[in-house]
C-alpha cells in the first residue's frame, strides 16, 4: 500500500461556519475550469475515459466503478436524443450526512460536477433530486443553479460548446427508498416510490424510458477534480487501488462527531482514535456499523482494517456511505437495533413480501425482547427471517431488506449473549 | 424453442416466455401471486422463487424468481450457457414457504366467513408449500374497509399485497379510482375515498385478486361455496360479442357468473354487465307457469295440460299464423318457431333499422375481402379506427381489448432494447403512456377518447363521409367524398396514414349509429386495406348475443309482421322471448297485438307485449335451456342449461314442439333432443352446416360417463331434502346434452366446449385454468370452443361500397335525436339485476350547449320531446361535444323504449 498524497479536493473551499463560494469566489480558486477544458478540449468519451481510468467508484453505498456505468449509455446519433442525468442528493441512511456537507459547503463544486457527468452521457436534462429536509442546501443550490446559468455554465450553447444542459432541482417527499437509484426515478416521474426491476438498466431505459445515469452527490463532486488534474494525480490521493480520498464520518459517543475529508483506504483505528478522539470517557468501544444503519456490525478485532471497499467486504460488512455509527459498551445493542428496525420496518416501500411484512416481524420481536416480554424461541424467529432474506440479492426485489437485516445478523452474531441475558431476566439489562 | 432441465430432466420449451410460464406449461405446480398470465411479470411477491444453476457442475445455484427469469438463459446478465433450474430444491421449496408465512403476518383466520374459501389461490398456494403453523405471535395489522358500490365487497384485511387489482384495474383496464396507497406494511388497494368503482370491469377484480379482498357483492347476498354451484358452460347474452361465462346456481337461484376462459374470445375477462347482470333469471318477473287470459280480461296462471287445450283450439282450424323470433333467443328456439309456422311466415323479430343493418354487417364480410377478426386478434392490431361505435357501453369487452391494443406500436421498442413483453413493469416504463394510432369519431364522447390519437365529433352522416374520405385517401380507386372540410379531409388523409403504415390495421364499426351509410364507410376502409397482401380487418358490433344468427336465418323483420297481420294475412301470432315494444313504435306494435285474433307469447319475462297476449308460455332463460348463439364475431357458440326450475318452465323449442302437437302438425318433426334440432338447422341452412359439430352430441361420455355439472365435493344432496323425503330423490335427466345434474360424473378434464367449471386437484381458484391450456394464458387444449361461420371469400374483390351521404344539415326549431348506448341500462335483461339497475342512469336528453342556450335550460330542467306522435319530458343534460342540431336519448331504459332512433323531435321547455 502506497503512502497517498495529502491534498483534499473536495473540501478545500470549505470555511465553517461562512457562507459557501458563491460563483466569482469559486471559479477564482480553479472552479469550472474542469467544465471549460471539457467543453474545449474534450469529446465526451474522453470525458468518461478518464473517470474510468481514475478509478472513481460509486460513493453511495453499492461502490459500482463510475466511468464503466457511464459507458454503457447509448452514444452517437442513433442514441435516444433526451438522455437524462440525476443527481442523488436524497441522503436519508440513518448516521450520513457527507452530502449534506458537500452541498452546503461548496454546491458550485457539485453543479460542475454535474455539468460533466451530463456532458460525458450527453444528457440534456439533469435533475437533482434532493431530501427534503435539507433545506439549507436547498437554497444555497438554488442561488448557485441561477448563477451558473448567467454565466453561461448551464444552458443553451455552454461555453460555445453547442453542448446544451437544464438542470432542475426537485426537493423529494422524504423517503428513504428515494435513495434506490431506480424508485428515485419513479419518484421524480410522480409514480410510486418502488424500485424498478433490473435489466433494463437505467442507462438504457431509465428517466420516462430514456436512457438515464444517477450519481451520489460525492462522487459527482469528484469529477472536476479528476478532469482538471487526471487520473493519476487522483489514483495517487489513495492508499489503494481505488482513486480518490473520502468523506469519512463518525457519530455515537465519541469525543468528536464529525466529517473528515481522507484518502480511501485510511484505517479504521486511525479515524477513530485520532480523528474522532476516541470514546468519551467512561466508555468502551463496542462496536461499528462502518457505513451507515444497513451494514453489518464490525467489532474490537476489527479496528485496523483499511476504509476501503474490498477490506471492509472481506470482514463481513460494506463501507457504504463510510459513515460510522459507533456502538459502546453502556448503550443496550439490542435497543440500537431495534431502532434501527423500526426505521427500516417504516421506511419499506412495501412492494416485495419479504421487505413489508418480514422486517416489521423483526422489530416486533426486537421490541419485546427489549420490553421484558422476549421468549427463548424469538431468537429462533429472527434467525429465520435474517436466513431467509440474507444478504444474498435475488430474493427480494432490491437491495433494501438485505440491507436492513445486516445490523441484525452481526449484532445477533457479536452481541448473543445480549439478546439471551435480556429474555433471560426478562428487561433490558443496560437499563438503569 | 428451447431445452431447459428442470430438476435435472430435459424439456422443450418456448423461449420467449419466464420460467415461471414454462414451467406452468409444462403441467408443474409452482406457486406464484402477483404474476397473472394477461398481466405478465412484477417480480412484488417472491413466490415463485426457484433455484437457477449455472451449469451441471454448479451444485449451489441461487435463488431466482421464476416469473422474472427469461426462459433463455443468454439473454441475462451475465449470460449462461444452460438453462437448468430445480423447482424440488430444498432452499428454493424453503424460502416459498417463508413467503407465505410472511403474508400469513396479517392474513386473518377468516377463511370461514370468507367468501372466498374455497376458491381460494392463496388458500392452495399456501397448502402447496406446506406453511401450517404460524409463529408470528403479535397483532395483525388491521384496515378499514370501503363502499365500492353495488357490484364489489372490500374487505382489505386479507390482503396480501400482491398488486394484481391495480395492475388489472389501471394499467389493464384504463380505470383511475382504484389505486395503492401508502405504503410499507400498510399498503392500501382502494379508492381515494368510498364510492362506486367507475370502471366497466370491476367486476374482474374478484377473479384477479387471489384472496377475499374483491369479492362479488351480488353473490354474497345469497352466498354458497363454490362446491356447491352447480355449474355449466355458458354464453353471456348482454351483448353481441359471445364472452364465454359460467353461472352457478343453487336452489333454484343462479348465484354468480365467472369467466369461462376462452383463448379467442374473452380470455380471462368479462364486463361487469355479463358478470353481474344474471339477476333476471331469479326476478320476481319471471313467467313461471302459462298464463291464460280469464273472461275478465286478466291473464291468470293455468296448467301445462289446461294451456295446452286452449291453445290447441286456437291454432288448428286453419289459423293463419306467423311466427316473430327473437335476436335475444337460441337458433334452435328460433328453428322451431319457423318450423311451426313454415319458413315464409317466419319473422326474425328484430326492428326494422336492426335486420337492415346486421345484413349489412353480414354481407359485408361474406361478400368482402376483409375478415373479421377475435378479440384476441383485435389485442395484437397495431391501429385502430372506430366508426360510429361507443365501445364501452355496446361491447364492453371489445373496449378491454382495444385497451391493449393500442399499446402494440410502441411495445415494438422494448423488442429493440431486448426487454421481453412479460416484464410488464419494464415495458411500461419504457413505453410510458404512449400509445399507438387510434382514431375515434362517433357522435358523443365515449370513454375511451382518453387514449385516442384523435376523435371527431359528427353526426352518423358526416361520420359516414370521414370513413368514406379514409378508404379514398387509402385507394383512389374508392369513392370519393366532395366538399369535405379542411380539417376532417386532414383528419381523414392522417387516418390513412397510420393505418397504412401499420401491419395490423382494423375498423371497428356497428349498428349503434342506426346508419349504414356508416358502416359501408367502414367496409370501403377495411376494403381498401386489403391490399398488398395486407389483411385489413374488421369488426361489426351488432345489437345482441343472437342478432347476427337470427338475421342469417330470415330477412324479415317486425314491421314486416306487423304489415302482415294489417294486410290480414295472419291471424294468430307467436312471439318468441321478445318483447316487441323494443322493436317498432308503440302506436304500431299496439296495433299488430290488438288486429291478431291470437297472441300467444312464449318468455321468460314479464312485458308489455306478454302483458297483451292471450296465451303466455314460461320459457326456460339461458340457464334453464342449451341452445346456440352467433356472436358479432360470426362464432356460433353453444350454452348449456345449469339447472331444472322447479316450476314449468321449459326450453321455448320444447313448448313450440308441443304447439305442432296442438296445432295438428302430423308432419312434425320428432324431435328426442337438441341434436335433433341442430340437425335440422344444418339441413335447413348450409351456414348452419357446422352447428351439430361445435360440440359434443349429447351421447357423448368420456370412458362412459357423463360431465358432472356438480362438483365431487358437492354437499348436502341426501340431506337437502330430507325433510320431505329421507330417499334420495333421481337426479333430473338431460337428454340434451353429454351433462350430468350430479356430481357423478367423469372429473378429469373435459373437451374445451364442455367445461362446466376449472377445477384441477390443488387448484381450486379460476387459476386452475392453468391446468386447461396448452400453454399458459393461450388456447386450451383441444382448441378454443365455438365455431366461426363467416369468412371472407379467398378471391373477393367486390366494388367499393357507394352511396356517400350527404353533409347533414341542422334543422331549424328540430333536432335530430341520437341514440345514446349505456352500459347499465341500454340491455333489456341485465337492468333487471338490481344491482346493475342501481348503476344504470335515469332518463334523460342530453343538449349539446347551443341547443340548452337556446332553449334557456340549464342542466337538469326538464324539456319536452315528441317520438312517434309522444311527448315525453325529461331531464336535461349538458353533453358539451354532441354535434349541432342533434341531442342524444339513451336507448333502452325503462319509458324509453320503442322509439326508432335517429329522428327529428322538436324540442321545447
Amino acid at each position: 500500500m502506497s503512502e497517498p498524497i495529502r491534498e483534499k479536493p473536495l473540501t478545500k473551499n470549505f470555511s465553517p461556519g461562512e457562507a459557501p463560494f458563491d460563483l466569482k469566489q469559486y471559479e477564482s480558486g480553479g472552479g469550472y475550469q474542469a467544465v471549460r477544458k471539457a467543453m474545449t478540449e474534450m469529446a465526451p468519451e474522453d470525458v468518461t475515459g478518464v473517470v474510468k481510468e481514475a478509478n472513481l467508484r460509486g460513493r453511495g453505498g453499492a461502490g459500482f466503478p463510475t466511468g464503466m456505468k457511464w459507458s454503457f449509455v447509448p452514444m452517437g446519433d442513433r442514441a435516444p436524443k433526451r438522455k437524462y442525468l440525476v443527481a442523488n442528493a436524497d441522503e436519508m441512511e440513518p448516521g450520513t450526512f457527507k452530502d449534506r456537507l458537500l452541498l452546503e459547503g461548496d454546491p458550485h463544486q457539485f453543479i460542475e460536477g454535474m455539468i460533466l457527468a451530463a456532458y460525458a452521457i450527453q444528457a440534456d436534462v439533469a435533475y437533482i433530486f434532493l431530501r427534503w429536509a435539507y433545506k439549507k442546501a436547498e437554497a444555497l443550490l438554488g442561488k448557485a443553479i441561477a448563477e451558473a446559468y448567467e454565466a453561461g455554465y448551464l444552458g443553451k450553447n455552454i461555453l460555445g460548446s453547442g453542448y446544451n444542459l437544464e438542470l432542475y432541482l426537485h426537493t423529494s417527499a422524504g423517503r428513504y427508498i428515494c435513495g434506490e437509484e431506480t424508485a428515485l426515478m419513479n419518484a421524480l416521474e410522480g409514480k410510486r416510490p418502488i424500485p424498478r426491476t433490473k435489466p433494463p438498466f437505467p442507462q438504457t431505459s431509465g428517466l420516462w424510458g430514456k436512457p438515464t445515469i444517477v450519481q451520489n452527490v460525492e462522487t459527482l463532486c469528484n469529477v472536476p477534480h479528476i478532469v482538471a488534474n487526471g487520473a493519476d494525480w487522483y489514483k495517487s490521493l489513495s492508499y489503494s487501488g481505488n482513486g480518490g480520498t473520502k468523506l469519512f464520518g463518525a457519530s455515537g459517543k465519541i469525543k468528536r462527531p464529525a466529517i473528515w475529508e481522507l484518502p480511501l483506504g485510511t484505517p479504521m483505528r486511525e479515524l477513530l482514535e485520532e480523528h474522532a478522539g476516541g470514546m468519551q470517557d467512561g466508555l468502551k468501544f463496542r462496536g461499528v456499523l462502518p457505513g451507515g444503519a444497513s451494514t453489518d456490525f464490525l467489532v474490537e478485532e476489527h479496528l485496523d482494517l483499511p476504509m476501503d471497499y474490498e477490506p471492509v467486504m472481506e470482514a463481513g460488512s460494506r463501507l457504504g456511505t463510510g459513515t460510522m455509527v459507533i456502538l459502546d459498551d453502556k448503550t443496550c445493542p439490542v435497543g440500537m437495533i431495534r431502532n434501527l428496525e423500526l426505521f427500516f420496518t417504516r421506511e419499506s416501500c412495501g412492494f416485495c413480501t419479504p421487505c413489508r411484512d418480514g422486517i416489521p416481524w423483526t422489530h416486533r420481536l426486537l421490541d419485546a425482547i427489549e420490553t421484558g416480554d422476549g421468549k427463548p424461541e424469538d431468537i429462533d424467529n429472527l434467525d429465520f427471517i435474517i436466513n431467509t432474506i440474507t444478504r444474498m440479492l435475488g430474493r427480494t426485489f432490491c437491495a433494501f431488506a438485505p440491507g436492513a437485516v445486516e445490523p441484525l445478523q452481526s449484532g445477533l452474531k457479536y452481541f448473543r449473549d445480549d439478546f439471551e441475558q435480556h429474555i433471560g431476566e426478562k428487561r433490558c439489562p443496560y437499563a438503569s | 424453442m428451447a431445452t431447459i432441465y428442470i430438476d435435472n430432466k430435459p424439456f422443450e420449451v418456448a423461449d420467449d416466455q419466464n420460467l415461471l410460464q414454462a414451467v406452468l406449461s409444462l403441467g408443474l405446480n409452482l406457486p406464484y401471486f402477483c404474476w397473472h398470465p394477461a398481466l405478465g411479470s412484477v417480480g412484488a411477491c417472491r413466490q415463485c422463487a426457484i433455484k437457477q444453476f449455472r451449469d451441471e457442475e454448479d451444485s449451489r445455484g441461487k435463488i431466482v424468481m421464476a416469473c422474472m427469469t427469461p426462459v433463455n438463459s443468454k439473454s441475462l446478465i451475465p449470460p449462461l450457457n444452460e438453462t437448468r433450474i430445480s423447482v424440488d430444491d430444498e432452499e428454493a421449496e424453503h424460502f416459498r414457504e417463508s413467503v407465505i408465512e410472511w403474508l400469513m403476518v396479517n392474513h386473518p383466520h377468516d377463511c370461514p366467513v370468507c367468501d372466498e374459501g374455497g376458491s381460494c389461490h392463496l388458500q392452495d398456494m399456501t397448502v402447496m408449500t406446506g406453511h401450517n403453523y404460524r409463529r408470528y405471535r403479535f397483532k395483525k395489522r388491521t384496515h378499514r374497509n370501503q363502499y365500492l358500490g353495488p357490484f364489489i365487497n372490500h374487505e382489505m384485511n386479507r390482503c396480501i399485497a400482491c398488486y394484481r387489482c391495480v395492475r388489472f384495474y389501471r394499467d389493464y383496464g384504463g380505470g383511475d379510482d382504484l389505486s395503492v396507497m401508502a405504503s410499507r406494511g400498510e399498503v392500501y388497494f382502494g379508492r381515494f375515498e368510498d364510492g362506486v368503482l367507475e370502471s366497466e370491469f370491476s367486476g374482474n377484480l374478484v377473479e384477479v385478486c387471489p384472496t377475499g379482498v374483491f369479492t362479488d357483492k351480488t353473490y354474497k347476498e345469497h352466498y354458497t361455496r363454490k362446491w356447491d354451484l352447480q355449474t355449466a358452460p355458458s354464453i353471456c347474452l348482454h351483448c353481441s360479442l359471445g364472452c364465454n361465462t359460467i353461472p352457478g346456481e343453487r336452489y333454484g337461484e343462479i348465484r354468480t357468473i365467472l369467466s369461462r376462459y376462452n383463448g379467442e374470445v374473452n380470455g380471462y375477462f368479462l364486463c361487469d354487465r355479463g358478470r353481474f347482470g344474471y339477476g333476471f333469471v331469479n326476478s320476481g318477473r319471471r313467467i313461471r307457469q302459462p298464463l291464460i287470459r280469464n273472461d275478465a280480461g286478466g291473464l291468470e296462471s293455468s296448467t301445462p295440460e289446461a294451456v295446452g287445450d286452449k291453445l290447441a283450439s286456437f291454432l288448428s282450424n286453419g289459423a293463419k299464423m306467423i311466427g316473430i323470433g327473437s335476436p335475444r333467443a337460441s337458433l334452435e328456439a328460433n328453428f322451431a318457431l319457423r318450423t311451426l309456422v313454415g319458413a315464409d311466415r317466419f319473422y326474425n323479430g328484430m326492428s326494422a333499422d336492426d335486420s337492415r343493418l346486421v345484413a349489412s354487417a353480414i354481407r359485408i364480410l361474406q361478400e368482402g375481402p376483409a375478415r373479421t377478426p377475435t378479440l384476441r386478434e383485435v389485442e395484437s392490431a397495431d391501429a385502430v379506427f372506430v366508426l360510429g361505435e361507443d365501445l364501452t357501453n355496446t361491447a364492453p369487452r371489445l373496449d378491454l381489448a382495444v385497451k391493449q391494443s393500442v399499446r402494440r406500436k410502441p411495445i415494438e421498442r422494448a423488442a429493440m432494447l431486448r426487454i421481453p413483453e412479460w416484464d410488464d413493469a419494464s415495458v411500461r416504463e419504457l413505453v410510458q403512456d404512449e400509445k399507438g394510432p387510434f382514431f375515434i369519431a362517433t357522435p358523443n364522447p365515449t370513454k375511451l377518447d382518453n387514449i385516442a390519437t384523435q376523435t371527431y365529433r359528427a353526426t352518423p352522416d358526416d361520420l359516414a363521409r370521414l370513413g368514406f374520405a379514409v378508404a379514398h385517401a387509402l385507394d383512389p380507386a374508392a369513392p370519393s367524398v366532395t366538399d369535405l372540410p379542411d380539417d376532417v379531409a386532414q383528419l381523414a388523409d392522417s387516418i390513412a396514414q397510420a393505418l397504412k403504415e401499420s401491419k395490423r390495421p382494423l375498423v371497428i364499426s356497428g349498428t349503434s349509429c342506426a346508419s349504414e351509410a356508416v358502416m359501408r364507410a367502414a367496409a370501403n376502409v377495411a376494403w381498401a386495406l386489403c391490399q398488398d397482401e395486407r389483411a385489413g380487418e374488421v369488426y361489426f358490433v351488432v345489437p345482441e348475443c343472437n342478432s347476427t344468427g337470427v338475421r342469417l336465418m330470415a330477412e324479415r323483420d317486425v314491421d314486416a309482421a306487423i304489415e302482415a297481420v294489417q294486410a290480414n294475412e295472419a291471424d294468430t301470432v307467436i312471439v318468441l322471448e321478445n318483447d316487441l315494444y323494443r322493436r317498432a313504435a308503440g302506436t304500431s306494435v299496439d296495433t299488430l297485438l290488438d288486429t291478431a285474433e291470437h297472441v300467444i307469447a312464449i318468455d321468460h319475462q314479464t312485458h308489455r307485449t306478454t302483458e297483451k297476449a292471450e296465451a303466455v308460455l314460461p320459457a326456460g332463460t339461458f340457464a334453464e335451456s342449451d341452445g346456440t348463439f352467433v356472436s358479432s364475431e360470426g362464432r356460433a357458440q353453444r350454452f348449456y342449461q345449469v339447472f331444472v326450475s322447479n316450476g314449468d318452465e321449459q326450453e321455448s323449442w320444447r313448448w313450440l314442439q308441443e304447439l305442432m302437437g296442438a296445432a295438428g302438425q302430423l308432419e312434425a318433426p320428432a324431435w328426442e333432443n337438441l341434436d335433433d334440432i341442430t340437425a335440422g338447422l344444418a339441413q335447413a341452412y348450409p351456414i348452419f352446416e357446422a352447428i351439430p359439430k361445435i360440440a359434443p352430441p349429447a351421447g357423448f361420455r368420456v370412458v362412459g360417463q357423463k360431465i358432472p355439472r356438480q362438483s365431487p365435493r358437492h354437499s348436502g344432496r341426501t340431506s337437502v331434502l330430507a325433510d320431505v323425503n329421507v330417499s334420495e330423490p333421481k337426479p333430473p335427466a338431460d337428454s340434451d346434452s353429454p351433462f350430468s345434474f350430479s356430481m357423478e360424473g367423469y372429473t378429469g378434464a373435459p373437451p374445451s366446449a364442455l367445461i362446466s367449471r376449472f377445477w384441477s386437484p390443488g387448484w381450486n381458484s379460476p387459476q386452475a385454468i392453468n391446468k386447461f391450456q396448452i400453454e399458459v394464458g393461450g388456447h386450451l387444449h383441444g382448441g378454443d370452443p365455438g365455431r366461426r361461420l363467416i369468412e371472407p371469400s379467398d378471391d373477393a374483390k367486390p366494388e367499393y361500397l357507394n352511396d356517400v351521404p350527404a353533409s347533414f344539415k341542422p334543422r331549424d326549431g328540430e333536432l335530430l335525436i341520437m341514440p345514446l348506448y349505456h352500459i347499465f341500462g341500454s340491455d333489456e335483461l341485465s337492468i333487471l339485476a338490481p344491482a346493475v339497475a342501481e348503476r344504470s342512469p335515469q332518463p334523460y336528453l342530453a343538449l349539446n350547449p347551443n341547443a340548452a342556450a337556446s332553449l334557456q335550460v340549464r342542466d337538469g330542467e326538464v324539456v319536452e320531446i315528441t317520438l312517434d306522435g309522444v311527448a315525453q319530458r325529461l331531464p336535461a343534460k349538458i353533453s358539451p361535444e354532441l354535434p349541432e342540431g342533434t341531442a342524444g336519448l339513451p336507448v333502452g331504459l325503462p319509458g324509453l323504449c320503442g322509439v326508432t332512433l335517429p329522428a327529428w323531435s322538436r324540442v321545447k321547455k
